[in-house]
């Protein structure tokens, strides 16, 4: 049983270390759920184009029925999460902070679900039913990127797949809720994992766990039954471990070149949270509506895993936690290095709302100071960028220089900006810098 | 209810620059106190006058320019006390009060302040000093420890070993423990590794410049003097390597960002040093190596990057 846990070669780092990267508050609470009395779906979160509304105010819809059609091949139907009538169809902030057209529908209670649903056996299904009845299910990535999981699912023609692996690294401090799916519905997971496996016809795939799970490691290999189809490879503990190219690496040995896609080494990466959320949409035919999110942080009273309607409001999950402590100064949607700061608890849980993280005063960052040329930025960086340098390019608005220093291949996962000892915004600038080469790109396209 | 919104990350690693410089002066401290119990009042004298020096030079530049005033990140109260430890302890106060305010005015601060110096501000203070006040600097000025009693002129162990007297050397245990004649916070080789030693728990430093840059030197040592284990010993600790190695070499803004830049950058320095030891005129020269890598750290920062991850490799035409 003594696996030997691996990880990725280069840089990482171990933010919240000394308090066990802050999982303790939430990883003994057992998923439960809470109700709400109303769902704010906005349409226009995820990746692709935004989706367009099939209701209007004043309609009844059912548990499950499609409220929008996809804007475009990426892009994904929105379902009703709850059952009730469509308050209305208007502009509502989303966790991305910005405004988007969104359905609100009230709650009726009685979850009354639409005909059209049934269950679908995937295994006497081709892999391009599985992929479609995936793409009409409306499933996006549920770690926190939202990519929509059908188009990962079509890897590009001139790419052989080989190898899935699922994503249950978890290595966001604070985060709690993959754990508890994989401790909880290991068998969902495990069943997730083989319908992905049938539908991108490989023979081989990985589960990914830092190695502060070994409860959900032994969980998963309790549900695997003694089929070696899928191997559990217990991760060491190191952000960000859970990052594709890193898992990848991790795993498989196999190194996805600059601005390639995991599908050019013969790999697909997907969440553990999604693999269950597949498991369950082909054992009831009902689309995805709900998910696991943490709740935790210091500023909440009583940290815990809720499993949730998408649309529920991030007031009602903390007040389901026993509401927010006095000090609170800021809240997270997903975990402290990646996750977005909210102006408003008036936001919705979205399929990649992994974690709502509140914070107190105490947490906050101070000010910026000089660099001090420690160079701490450049070995922690896991893909080899010069972030002080990248940086300094931003400030000085030289954007040939920051594309120069590869600023594109920066995965934003902030251990830049974690470890710099004069709190200099290191990440914050290449996003900049990464986003303003991406446009560049789009325009000469063009 | 009032919250903050930020870009991510919204956490961050415990160390800090304050925390760092604070760490610095930690690990200094045990070569202070020896230097203090060693060498008596004046090297006291010579300790407070730097570092308040620094201090106030500091504080005086960023009121008149209006910047934020920044002393409290300690960082030239690390200046100061650094050029405190390289002058020998028959140097007047009123210099080590002109060097730090050197220090900080010209190499750091005309420069743009911290981090933005090309070269380590104490050093180049202690090479200013040596050329304007080259008696004080050199020769009678340097003692030997007399723990708070008269002052004993004291020739170094590396100019005796200059000049061929191999048989008034001091014992290598002596020599570990400071009883020898030098600047006032070199002699103490012990107190310099237990400095060194906090700093690698601490993780202010990684071993990688002082190992290679002592390694060398004592390499070079056992070499040129006929693999004699005793004078190479004598060769290694007789001067200011290890302060040189420990607390100036490993200066995080003028060396290399990258390890591999850092190990370049220390293999330099041993050359130099050993150079400027057996074909210059001083018997010394880890001051002057520091100071010229200093100046060849940019170059090596241009060249030396760490690789990108996933790098297309060059297909050929």
């Amino acid at each position: 049983m003594a696996v030997k846990s691996v990880t990725f070669h280069r840089g990482g780092v171990h933010p919240l270390e000394r308090e066990h990267h802050g999982k303790t508050r939430s990883q003994g609470e057992a998923i439960r759920s809470v109700s709400t009395g109303q769902v704010v779906l906005p349409l226009a979160n995820y990746a692709g184009a935004p989706a367009k509304p099939l209701v209007k105010k004043g309609d009844t819809v059912r548990l499950g029925q499609k409220i929008a059609e996809a804007g475009g091949y990426v892009g994904v139907p929105y379902f009703a999460t709850v059952s009730g009538k469509v308050l209305a169809v208007e502009n509502r902030l989303s966790t991305i902070g910005t405004s988007c057209l969104a359905v609100v529908i009230e709650n009726d209670g009685k979850d009354e679900p639409d005909p059209s649903i049934s269950p679908k056996d995937y295994r006497n299904m081709e892999p391009d039913q599985i992929v479609k009845a995936i793409q009409e299910a409306g499933i996006v990535g549920m770690g926190g990127a939202a990519f929509p999981t059908h188009v990962k699912l079509n890897p590009p023609p001139d790419t052989k797949v080989d190898c899935l692996i699922l994503n249950g690294a978890e290595c966001e401090p604070y985060l709690t809720c993959d754990h508890r799916v994989m401790l909880e519905r290991a068998d969902r997971v495990v069943e997730g994992c083989r319908i992905l496996m049938r539908a991108l016809s490989v023979e081989r795939a990985y589960i990914g766990v830092e190695n502060n799970k070994m409860d959900a490691v032994q969980a998963l290999e309790k549900a695997l039954d003694g089929r070696t189809d899928i191997t559990v490879a217990p991760l060491k503990v190191k952000y960000p471990q859970g990052a594709e190219k890193q898992l990848i690496q991790t795993l498989t040995g196999r190194t996805v070149e600059s601005g390639a896609l995991p599908a050019s080494v013969g790999c697909v990466v997907s969440n553990v949270g999604t693999a269950a959320a597949i498991a369950q949409v082909f054992a009831t035919g009902m689309p995805c509506v709900e998910r696991v999110v943490t709740v935790t942080g210091p500023a909440i009273r009583e940290p815990g895993n809720l499993q949730v309607r998408l649309g529920t409001s991030f007031e009602t999950c903390i007040e389901a936690c026993g509401g927010l402590t006095e000090d609170v100064a800021k809240i997270l949607s997903g975990g402290p290095m990646t996750g977005f700061a909210q102006a408003t608890t008036a936001v919705p849980v979205m399929a990649n709302t992994s974690g709502i993280v509140a914070l107190t005063e105490k947490e906050l960052l101070p000010e910026a100071s000089n660099c001090i040329r420690c160079g701490k930025c450049l070995m922690v960086c896991p893909m080899g960028i010069n972030a002080r340098d990248v940086a300094l390019a931003v400030i000085h608005n030289d954007l040939s220089r920051a594309i120069a220093l590869n600023a594109v291949d920066c995965i934003g996962c902030g251990s830049c900006s974690y470890i710099c000892p004069a709190m200099r915004p290191l990440m914050q600038n290449i996003k900049l810098a990464r986003a303003a080469a991406l446009e560049r790109a789009r325009k000469k396209k063009a | 209810m009032k919250l903050h919104v930020s870009s991510s990350p919204h956490v961050h690693a415990p160390q800090t620059t304050q925390s760092i410089m604070r760490d610095v002066l930690i690990a200094l401290a045990p070569a202070t106190v020896v230097a203090i119990v060693y060498f008596g009042l004046n090297a006291l004298i010579l300790v407070v006058a730097s570092v308040a020096s620094a201090v106030l030079t500091e504080f005086v530049i960023q009121k008149l320019t209006h910047k934020k005033v920044t002393i409290s990140d300690c960082s030239a109260a690390v200046t100061g006390l650094l050029l405190a430890l390289n002058l020998p302890a028959g140097c007047r106060w009123w210099a080590a009060v002109l060097g730090a305010a050197f220090a900080i005015a010209i190499v750091k601060q005309a420069f743009g302040g911290l981090g933005q110096n090309f070269m380590n501000p104490a050093l180049a203070a202690r090479a200013v000093l040596m050329t304007a006040y080259p008696a004080m600097m050199s020769g009678t000025s340097y003692q030997s420890p007399n723990f708070w009693g008269d002052a004993v002129s004291g020739a170094t162990p590396l100019s005796l070993l200059k000049d061929g007297y191999t048989a008034s050397l001091p014992f290598n245990w002596e020599m570990f423990l400071g009883l020898r004649g030098g600047v006032i916070g070199e002699v103490c080789t012990l107190a310099l590794v237990v400095g060194l030693i906090y700093l690698l728990i601490r993780r202010v430093i990684t071993w990688h410049i002082p190992v290679i840059y002592i390694g060398l030197v004592f390499l070079a040592g056992l070499i040129l003097n006929g693999f004699n284990l005793e004078i190479a010993v004598c060769y290694t600790l007789g001067g200011g390597l290890f302060l040189g190695a420990i607390f100036m070499a490993t200066d995080y803004t003028t060396n290399p960002n990258t390890i591999r830049g850092q190990a370049i950058f220390a293999v330099g320095c041993a050359v130099l040093t050993v150079c400027i030891r057996q074909f210059g005129s001083m018997p010394e020269g880890v001051s002057y190596s520091i100071l010229l890598m200093n100046l060849v750290t940019p170059l090596i920062d241009r060249f030396v990057n760490p690789p990108l991850f996933g790098r297309r490799k060059r297909h050929a035409a």
